[in-house]
């Protein structure tokens, strides 16, 4: 490997350091960073081990980038609450983290009399769900809000709540915070086992031991793994739910406003169409089972499927290019409700089974798991004023840094990516490590051409700070 | 001169989006005309566009007698640029065209707005990158555009891969080829879609002298890989499925013109082509607007957008002198049967000398028959041909064009009995 760059330190270096940490959280999705900011915000010293090279590289690599109300969530669950709490703080503070927040709406559309006679009992569900705003509305309305929709639409709920947010900014904001206020991030770290002796975890890693009083299982889906590992035992299994998405050129934005969901089934939310806050129209996800926890290919027979189901709903949509194709792993298992459990004897929680919902109901689960810490005794006094991080601006309707001074050059034309925001993202403890964790923090390459313009200018600038940059990888082997 | 402050200074009398061989050739045309102030903004860091990074020899012929490699033919094109007095602003991105002639652009500067008297659109082509081709599988690295290989090889100096499979075999895909040798890459295989190759002799012959194997009627269905491509998997036509063994893809060709500032924008867009919709005079929907080159449909050489570019910096420079024929009527013109594209899409009344002179048209596929243009009842021209996909089939617009026989023009194609 070529990089000259100072590199975080190991964990090595740390457990000689001989520091015991309050928490060490596993794995850095955005359930993880969520967790890690509040430990932190509430005074405990935590530490982060992830085993990728960039954060929220497993299932918060991919989502639909919903910020969801909780509205059709299953009645008294955990997820529930912990969607309505995750809800409520990020709308308290994306103001001052720069975080966007697109309120669309959302339009639940039923397509024939079928879906139209279930509509009135989610309508119900929703408001003792406390989302008393939901209602039925004339398809007549419906039209003039979308006036692009097919006509084909037969009845419809509004949910004025529903909300697109950038999916990779807000854990990326979450995580800084911890780290600005005395968290650390361990990356290339993957916990391999470790003995708990009555009031130590020592974990083993690749990278060295690390000491804590409290480890919490944030692996998604890998969290049924972890358990057995390091517990002995499981109470959930992971069963990965793969969900592929299109997303259509940022011409297609012109046609959409607001987030256009189907009437689910009890398997699935199905298949959501929406604008993102970058300005593209997204459809998906599918919702495919299967036994690889890391097997995220995308097969021809399923994006047809989302392509006709984008046109079904917008025929304008036909024939509009796509910009991107992807899929993303949600960590389900067999049961309905999220698996969040505190084990007061092992010093652990775990935190399993966040199958859809993870991105808005992150910052509650965070809330729920602390609860659940001070339930077991212990104590500790909050960050009187915690520094606040500023999000990177990613959004379209953003400011943007192509609209600031100095911003040197554009080096991905199509998403307007400039050289001192690739900079950016490649320093600091999260500095980018792969192309992929580059692209989450910049949108570099995401755009119309796929790289055509800036492939070799983004080689140029990245050169030394990738961990396996391909060129490398392909004179070693 | 390229740090000049765009906005001050003089009026801008026409601003040319893309500085390579169009936008270059229409530029220069217009300061020999004597239009004042002529400024081409381009988002790279040099002028002189795709056959910038095309480091091999094919270039020149029609613009300077005689053959060169792509980056002295493009040095050649600005420095023509320069002498004749156009003010080449670099690493200069337009962000939004609006109506009046106003155009949003960034610069390391900051943002700032310009207004000129009349805008080309020159902005070319680019090639269909993966995602759109909707090809599945697993997303590994190594997986790009002749684009973005020729940069990486001959301005960079950088090897994504030692063994590609190429897909594609249109002129550009040959050019891949020629790339991968010249940093000692050896290509596995190409692969063709259709059951024929699509470039024109000798170029398809290249493969066979290099020993690469080339599979004709064979599709890419998964890409493995994890971090980097392991393998291709291709299906024939009868559904049978072989493993390729490689290290890269090269998704060649499937050009589309990089339209995104009209698409966003104000303009009218043709589906076909997937550029702004033009008359003869290449004038968009917006008469301040012009559009030339590769913009105007996927592909041509260098050479003929480099044509085109003068002729559309002469049509400018007329309308500028008020000389430019204002459309009293627009004829559309209408396709159907196996043809893809036709450019210009409209024709504006009166005729003028001036202006192109031939319709451009593309087939889906191979087909023989005959062509024919109809307007209104009568069918005023038709001619027997044999047609490939991806070849230029040229129609004379006044061979067949009567002023006063109808609205509606149609070109159609019947095909011979086989």
């Amino acid at each position: 490997m070529k990089s000259s760059r100072q590199l975080p330190p190991s964990p090595t270096q740390t457990a000689i350091n001989d520091q015991v940490f309050d928490i060490v959280v596993v794995g850095a999705g955005v359930v993880g960073c969520a967790v890690a900011r509040r430990f932190v915000l509430e005074g405990a010293t935590v530490a982060v081990v992830e085993k990728a090279t960039d954060i929220l590289d497993g299932a918060s690599k991919a989502n639909s980038a919903i910020l969801h109300t909780g509205f059709d969530a299953p009645p008294e669950s955990l997820e529930l609450s912990c969607i309505r709490d995750g809800y409520r703080e990020y709308t308290e503070i994306h103001t001052e983290m720069g975080l966007p927040l697109e309120n669309t709406g959302a339009h639940m559309v039923a397509w024939n009399d079928e879906e139209a006679a279930k509509l009135e009992a989610i309508v119900k569900q929703a408001h003792a769900n406390g989302v008393e705003d939901v209602k039925r509305i004339e398809v007549k309305g419906l039209f003039r809000r979308e006036p692009r929709l097919s006509k084909n639409a037969a009845a419809a709920i509004f949910v004025p709540g529903e909300s697109i947010i950038d999916p990779w900014s807000a854990p990326y904001a979450y995580l800084r915070q911890a780290l600005m206020n005395g968290g650390q991030i361990f990356l290339s770290c993957e916990v391999t086992g470790g003995d708990f002796d009555g009031s130590e975890w020592h974990l083993e890693t690749s990278g060295g031991t690390l000491k804590s009083r409290h480890v919490i299982n944030c692996a998604g889906l890998y969290g049924d793994r972890l358990d057995t590992a390091l517990l002995g035992t499981t109470e959930f299994n992971i069963t990965p739910r793969k969900g592929q998405f299109i997303i259509f050129d940022k011409a297609a934005s012109a046609l959409v406003n607001s987030i256009i969901l189907p009437v689910p089934t009890s398997r699935t939310k199905g298949v959501v169409v929406c604008r993102t806050v970058f300005g593209n129209v997204l459809v998906g996800p599918t919702a495919e089972d299967q036994e690889s926890r890391s097997d995220t290919s995308t097969d021809e027979a399923a994006l047809n499927a989302l392509i006709s189901s984008g046109v079904e709903k917008f025929p304008d949509l036909e024939g509009m290019p796509i910009t991107a194709v992807y899929a993303g792993l949600r960590p389900a298992s067999e049961y309905k409700d999220y698996q969040i459990e505190a084990k007061p004897d092992l010093g652990w929680i775990t935190v399993g089974g966040i199958r859809s919902t993870g991105l808005s109901s992150a910052l509650g689960i965070a809330r729920h798991v602390y609860e659940l810490y001070t339930e077991q005794g212990p104590k500790h006094s909050a960050i009187a004023k915690p520094s606040v991080p500023q999000a990177v601006v990613l959004a379209q309707k953003g400011d943007r840094d192509w609209r600031c001074k100095d911003h040197g050059e554009i080096v991905c034309h199509c998403e307007l990516v400039t050289s001192r925001e690739i900079n950016q993202a490649l320093t600091g403890p999260l500095g980018a490590r792969s192309l992929s964790g580059l692209k989450r923090q910049t949108r570099a390459t995401m755009g119309r051409c796929q790289g055509f313009y800036c492939s070799a200018r983004l080689t140029e600038l990245t050169e030394g700070h990738f961990k396996t940059p391909p060129s490398d990888e392909i004179s070693h082997g | 001169m390229d740090d000049l402050i765009l906005g001050g200074g003089k009026q801008i009398d026409v601003a040319v989006i893309g500085g390579g061989p169009a936008g270059l050739a229409a530029a220069t045309k217009l300061k020999h005309r004597g239009v004042s102030r002529v400024v081409v903004l381009d988002r790279e860091p040099e002028a002189g566009g795709i056959p910038r990074h095309c480091g091999h020899i094919a270039f020149g012929m029609r613009e300077f007698k005689r053959i060169l490699t792509g980056p002295k033919y493009a040095k050649n094109l600005v420095l023509a640029a320069r002498n004749a007095g156009v003010e080449i602003h670099t690493s200069t991105t337009v962000v939004e065209a609006r109506p009046n002639g106003v155009l949003l652009i960034t610069t390391d500067r900051g943002v700032e707005e310009i207004n000129a008297r009349r805008i080309i659109y020159a902005t070319g082509v680019r090639e269909t990158p993966r995602s759109a081709r909707l090809i599945p599988g697993s997303r590994p690295d190594g997986v790009i555009n002749t684009g973005a290989l020729q940069s990486m090889i001959y301005l960079k100096g950088q090897k994504p891969f030692e063994r590609p499979v190429i897909v594609g075999t249109e002129l550009v895909s040959f050019s891949a080829i020629m790339t991968c040798r010249h940093a000692k890459i050896r290509p596995v295989a190409m692969l063709e879609e259709s059951c024929q190759v699509t470039a024109r002799w000798p170029s398809s012959l290249y493969p066979r002298l290099m020993g690469i194997p080339t599979h004709l009627g064979a599709r890419v269905v998964a890409i493995e890989g994890t971090n980097q491509v392991r393998a291709v998997v291709i299906e024939n036509a009868s559904g049978n499925r072989r493993t390729i063994d490689c290290d890269g893809v090269v998704l060649t060709g499937r050009f589309i013109p990089e339209a995104s500032l009209a698409i966003c924008g104000h303009l009218t867009v043709d589906p076909a082509t997937g550029g702004p919709v033009v008359d003869q005079y290449g004038r968009c929907s917006d008469p301040v607007y012009f559009a030339t080159g590769n913009l105007l449909r996927p592909v041509e050489t260098a050479g003929w957008s480099w044509q085109e570019g003068k002729l559309v910096g002469d049509m400018v420079a007329d309308d500028l002198d008020g000389r430019l024929p204002t459309s009293e009527k627009e004829l559309p013109v209408s396709l159907t049967g196996p043809l893809k594209f036709v450019v210009p899409q409209r024709i504006s009344l009166p005729l003028s000398p001036s202006g192109m002179q031939n319709f451009q048209l593309r087939f889906t596929r191979r087909a023989k028959g005959t062509l024919f243009v109809r307007q209104g009842p009568d069918i005023t021209w038709s001619k027997q041909i044999s047609a490939l996909p991806e070849r230029r089939i040229l129609i004379p617009i006044k061979a067949f064009l009567r002023e006063n026989a109808g609205d509606l023009v149609e070109i159609t194609f019947r095909p011979t009995a086989e």
